[in-house]
């Protein structure tokens, strides 16, 4: 799937996060950032200067080791200077190398260890229920997010709340840290597992724009029943060297010059 | 104590529309009032401890203010990181009540024996700890949970336990209230949590006879503990005394102990009395387990004793090479 210029930009958002740092996980937050755009493009009613507004619509990143994907789409939308991107994981900087709600407008919630989000997610959805708003959540959680049992527990109370307001897009990459999740964890078949939890679920290309907005503006996919997008993507997409690499799904230190690198294989991707 | 808790629950839920409930399948009736006039606010999930915090946590982000409740070692064992990350580092006020704490549950085993929840709650930053003495504190404690800006561990008792605690002594979170005090200085000070402040008062009676005076000091809130009140009765002490139905490792006497070395250059011999740093090998009913443990009155006043005798008899210098009592 080729990338349009506006998933190019967002990508050279990420690297400037990488680079201000110098560290980051870059395979997680480039298999995102089709489906963050979609849904902060098309998607999601909020308002970035009023980011607790009460009717809003929340987007939890549960697997916030994506964060830097997060931080890109959130500073594209004015939630925060384009340059505190250039502060990521410094000593006082908001943006850590994982997403805190309270420190960085528009995060909502504090993420970083797995499985916590779609418990967080379904009590939001709740809420609004309660208050009769018509917030919608949407939580986006890892492939390898999902071995967690707290998930499959989230998963079972929101098919039995029958939350058609609530939506966990599963950012399929199909690689974890150790490896492909086919050999650490298999998932399949994921789409059944969803559905025998009570939701209504749907796969579709992570990486195309128009196929991720079709789906994602038609929700829910069934009256009274939550909604499971399973959205195949490729780890480290739009940098030739990461993508499916393992090896690039975190990095400690990550120098000028592969960065530079990084750069040089977005514009050859756009060309 | 749990049935004046719970109640108080779904008066709270008249009162205010943020109140909402949430149990780890509880057993069928529960509530059943509250479940029948705010169904909406009224949640009975399956047995998922992690979601149930979790989904506390989501509703409380929100602005509701959830009462869960379950076993008191599955709500702070099963769902620990999420009590941690969910409710304490966004600071939310969820109140997490946990049956059978201590050893209620003596006949149940290990498994169900709440023996740490103190030491596993207080070590987490903005959580509020609370161990009452009988039902009529619960009732306090619960009125003023409602408003409390941070996330509650309450550990609730056996339940009929007797009612030592009284309107006129007034209740406040995070203040200790003196329950006995000594007739002169020079007085042995006890420092007591939960219903052990019961045991304690019991034994402070039979000490008398032995010419033993002392002051008892209950903390119903074991986190934000009430130093100046601590310290304000160590003061005048010669020694102290800590009784909690909880382990010895990183509970409520740690807390105390924590509390006199980081406020005082003298410190008054201390001796904590609670469980054994071991998982119970017997079964039996909760006083069985207090007998094991030495946690009866009259064992509590019977170490106490020892404890002052040895003190009595020590050189100048302190106990650092005493026998074991």
């Amino acid at each position: 799937m080729p990338l349009d210029e506006r998933s190019i930009y967002l990508r050279k958002l990420v690297i400037r996060g990488l680079a201000g740092g110098g560290r980051g996980h870059l395979g997680p937050a480039m298999s995102l950032i089709e489906i963050l755009r979609v849904l902060y493009d098309d998607v999601l009613r909020f308002q970035p200067q009023n980011p607790t507004w009460k009717n809003r619509d929340r987007c939890i990143l549960s697997k916030g080791h994506g964060c830097l994907g997060l931080y890109a789409i959130l500073a594209d939308k004015n939630y925060f200077p384009l340059e505190t991107l250039d502060t990521f994981c410094k000593r006082d900087s908001i943006l850590g190398g994982h997403p805190e709600a309270g420190k960085i407008p528009g995060v909502e919630a504090s993420t970083g260890s797995l499985g916590h989000g779609m418990s967080i997610g379904l009590g939001m959805a709740l809420a609004a229920r309660i208050e009769k708003r018509d917030s919608r959540v949407f939580v986006i959680v890892g492939d390898g997010e999902i071995n967690e049992g707290s998930v499959w527990e989230a998963a079972l109370s929101a098919g039995k709340h029958g939350l058609d307001s609530f939506t966990v897009l599963v950012d399929y990459n199909k690689i974890q840290a150790s490896g492909p999740t086919k050999d650490i964890q298999d998932l399949e078949p994921l789409l059944d597992k969803w559905r025998s939890f009570g939701f209504a679920a749907t796969e579709v290309d992570g990486h195309d724009v128009g196929a991720l907005r079709g789906v994602l503006t038609a929700l829910p996919l069934a009256a009274g029943k939550p909604n499971a997008v399973i959205c195949h993507t490729t780890k480290g997409k739009g940098i030739p060297f990461a993508e499916n690499n393992p090896d690039w799904h975190h990095k400690a230190k990550i120098g000028s010059e592969e960065i530079s690198n990084m750069i040089s294989a977005l514009d050859s991707y756009h060309a | 104590m749990r049935k004046v808790c719970l109640d108080t629950v779904h008066l709270l839920a008249k009162r205010d529309p943020r109140v909402v409930f949430i149990g780890s399948d509880l057993g069928p009736g529960v509530l059943a009032g509250m479940k029948k006039e705010f169904p909406e606010r009224y949640f009975m999930e399956g047995i998922s401890e992690a979601n149930v915090i979790g989904m506390a946590a989501g509703l409380a982000m929100d602005g509701f203010i959830p009462y869960v409740n379950t076993i008191a070692t599955f709500i702070t064992r099963r769902g620990f990181e999420q009590v941690a990350l969910d409710l304490c580092l966004h600071r939310l006020p969820v109140r997490l009540i946990g049956n059978g704490g201590g050893v209620v549950y003596a006949p149940l085993g290990p498994t169900h024996l709440a023996v740490d929840d103190f030491a596993l709650m207080r070590v987490l930053p903005n959580m509020t700890v609370m161990a009452v003495s009988d039902a009529d504190e619960m009732r306090r404690l619960m009125v003023q949970s409602l408003d409390w800006p941070d996330p509650i561990y309450i550990r609730l008792a056996k339940g009929g336990d007797k009612i030592i605690s009284k309107e006129e002594n007034s209740f406040a979170i995070g203040k200790a209230i003196p329950m006995r005090k000594a007739s002169a200085a020079d007085y042995v000070l006890f420092v007591t949590t939960g219903v052990m402040t019961t045991h304690t008062l019991a034994a402070a009676e039979s000490l008398i006879a032995k010419g033993i005076d002392s002051t008892i000091l209950h903390f119903h809130t074991i986190k934000p503990l009430d130093a100046p009140a601590l310290l304000s009765y160590a003061a005048q002490a010669k020694a102290i005394v800590t009784v909690e139905e909880h382990s010895c490792v990183g509970g409520f006497g740690s807390a105390i102990i924590e509390a006199l070395i980081d406020n005082l250059t003298t410190i008054p011999p201390v001796k904590r009395i609670g469980l054994a740093d071991a998982f119970s090998q017997h079964y039996g009913a909760q006083n069985d387990l207090f007998e094991v443990n030495g946690l009866m009155p009259q064992q509590i006043a019977e170490t106490t004793e020892r404890f002052l005798n040895r003190i009595a008899n020590l050189p100048s210098g302190g106990l650092a090479n005493g026998p074991t009592l």
